[in-house]
């Protein structure tokens, strides 16, 4: 009877400690799955003909170069319109609206995030780009734009979410002093509670990154999907195709083992070293503002 | 309760990965049968058509369909994973290799025809071009609806996505003009959309835009708009139709096949002469492809 409590405390650790390794031991193997893959594709193309501008694989035109810009102008533009909006509504939701309505947007902008990518792709096709073409007078809707806005629209609920919870958990004590200083409603909004909930709000931008560089349906069905270059400022207005897009419409052709199988595979691997550089940054910078935010406060 | 048919699909997926030869049942008459059947976008249409008939017909034979893209089918049929995998281009020498290696032996029956049907916005004037200039256009020759005649608009080039066998077939036969030494590709900046719909989409509601795709799956409100193509500029301007593909007067019109691992047996050997016959290949004209014979 003694004994029982214990056993039991052992199993559940157990079972709790697997759970949290099993995640880093996923990690790991999928990254050597892509490394043993992706790794092969640089022997079998050269370098010099990898980082060329035409991207036909069926002709053996392996040039990723357009794949990486079209992804980087998708997520720059997805993020200006993700970070501003995000930041915005998170700071209204949590200092300025008042408690009724908080309690309705914010289920609401959740709701908003539990849209499938797909109907939001459906959307993008019949109604966005159309409108972009007429709007702006491009000879095509299915653009840059229209992945950008797509993908703002996508990444906008989770920074929302999660900033305005980083926001909510500032003590209230420093709005009190803030505004006991005299300051107004925005500086302390500005100068106190935004600064204070800044790791949680910078978690919250970071997992709007992730979800904008890794996410794929959306993004093929109005990109247009054209392997261009996307250097130009006008790029933003012209047809590109992202990395996560020629994954999902290649790999189900490729045969298994073949260059362009590697290829893809390569491609997988930079973008799952994008997205570790991006979290390795981000945590970075919040384990450097935690350290700074101690020194001031010991 | 949602779980069960999930776990059903999953076993079934997974038991007909491992089979290695899915589908051949004993060959006793009467027993049931599940065929596999997957690849070209082009033709799963037709496909479904086929497979609801013929299992209303044969309630003992089930046949799941679907598309994907002719290279997905054949790879599929490559790696055993299907029974008969539908093509809209005949198979290359390179998935032969593979499949050999797999120890797979690919079978060929042409299924039926179908035409190319190149479609532009029933705004645009244009309505009959060369197959030299629809090649022009692809291939970033011509940029702007004045170079063959139009109104003064940039050309949208849209295609299919390079695991379509509508693409290869439009790339040997229009942009290449049919020339093996030929090395044309694609223009950059065409627009490689995922699905038939896609394309549809864009040249119903885009000015601009050109597509192509099989006649099939033109709908009566684009009709209008398909380009009348002549091989040169002498030559007769032809609109694609189930006549003209017949008397070979269109030139931008093909076979689509069915692939089978070795010579079919049993039920898939069944199903394949039933789609050869008349009753079938009436289905073909009423989708709006091409019967063989």
């Amino acid at each position: 009877m003694d004994k029982s409590p214990n056993w039991r405390e052992t199993f559940v650790t157990a079972i709790v400690k697997t759970c949290g390794y099993s995640a880093v031991v996923f990690v790991i193997l999928i990254f050597f799955f892509l490394l043993r893959q992706g790794l092969p594709a640089l022997f079998e193309v050269k370098l010099g003909d990898l980082f060329t501008t035409r991207w036909y694989p069926i002709e053996n035109h392996f040039g990723i170069l357009p794949l990486l810009t079209g992804s980087l102008v998708v997520t720059v533009g997805a993020m200006l319109i993700a970070i501003p909006f995000g930041i915005g509504t998170a700071v209204f939701l949590a200092e300025i609206a008042p408690r009724w309505m908080r309690e309705i947007l914010k289920p609401l902008v959740e709701l908003l995030g539990g849209i499938p990518s797909v109907v939001l792709g459906f959307l993008g096709i019949l109604l966005l780009s159309p409108f972009l073409r007429v709007f702006l007078n491009l000879p095509t809707g299915l653009t840059a734009l229209a992945g950008a806005l797509l993908l703002g629209a996508i990444a906008i609920p989770t920074t929302v979410s999660i900033a305005e919870d980083a926001l909510d958990s500032v003590p209230q004590g420093y709005r009190e002093g803030a505004l006991a200083l005299g300051a107004t409603k925005w500086q302390t909004i500005w100068r106190v509670t935004l600064p204070a909930a800044r790791s949680g709000v910078l978690t919250a931008l970071m997992l709007g990154v992730g979800r904008t560089i890794g996410e794929t349906m959306a993004v093929m069905m109005v990109t247009g999907n054209a392997p261009v270059m996307a250097i130009k400022l006008t790029s933003i207005l012209s047809p590109v195709r992202t990395m996560t897009a020629t994954i999902a419409a290649e790999m189900g052709e490729v045969a298994n083992g073949s260059t362009h199988y590697h290829v893809l595979f390569l491609i997988g691997l930079i973008l799952f070293l994008i997205s570790l550089a991006v979290n390795i940054t981000a945590s970075s910078v919040i384990f450097k503002s935690r350290k700074r935010a101690e020194r001031v406060l010991s | 309760m949602k779980a069960v048919p999930l776990i059903l699909l999953v076993s079934l997926l997974i038991c007909s990965a491992c089979g290695g030869s899915p589908g051949q049942t004993t060959p006793s008459a009467g027993t049931s049968a599940y065929i596999q059947n997957k690849g070209s976008d082009t033709i799963v249409n037709l496909a479904l058509a086929w497979a609801e008939r013929y299992q209303t017909e044969h309630p003992d034979i089930s046949i799941s369909v679907t598309g994907g893209g002719s290279g997905t089918g054949i790879a599929a049929l490559i790696n055993g994973t299907v029974d008969i995998a539908n093509a809209s281009r005949a198979i290359t020498a390179d998935e032969i290799k593979q499949a050999k290696a797999n120890g797979i032996n690919p079978v060929q029956v042409v299924i039926s025809r179908d035409a190319i049907a190149i479609v532009v916005n029933p705004q645009n004037p244009v309505r009959r071009l060369t197959l030299q200039q629809i090649s022009d256009i692809y291939s970033g020759k011509i940029n702007n609806w004045t170079g063959v005649g139009g109104d003064d608009r940039p050309i949208v080039r849209l295609s299919r996505e390079t695991n379509s066998g509508t693409h290869v077939y439009f790339l040997q036969t229009v942009i290449r003009l049919g020339d093996p030494k030929n090395t044309t590709l694609f223009s950059t900046d065409t627009l490689l959309l995922p699905s038939s719909e896609g394309i549809i989409n864009e040249v119903r509601q885009n000015p601009n835009a050109i597509g192509y795709d099989g006649l099939g799956y033109i709908p009566p409100d684009l009709m209008n708009s398909v380009i009348a193509v002549a091989v040169d500029a002498g030559g007769a301007y032809v609109i694609p139709s189930i006549t003209t593909v017949n008397n070979n007067s269109y030139p931008v019109s093909r076979d689509l096949y069915m692939y089978t691992n070795g010579q079919p047996t049993g039920a898939i050997k069944d199903y394949i002469n039933w789609i050869l016959s008349p009753e079938a290949q009436k289905i073909v004209a009423d989708l709006g492809f091409v019967p063989i014979k």
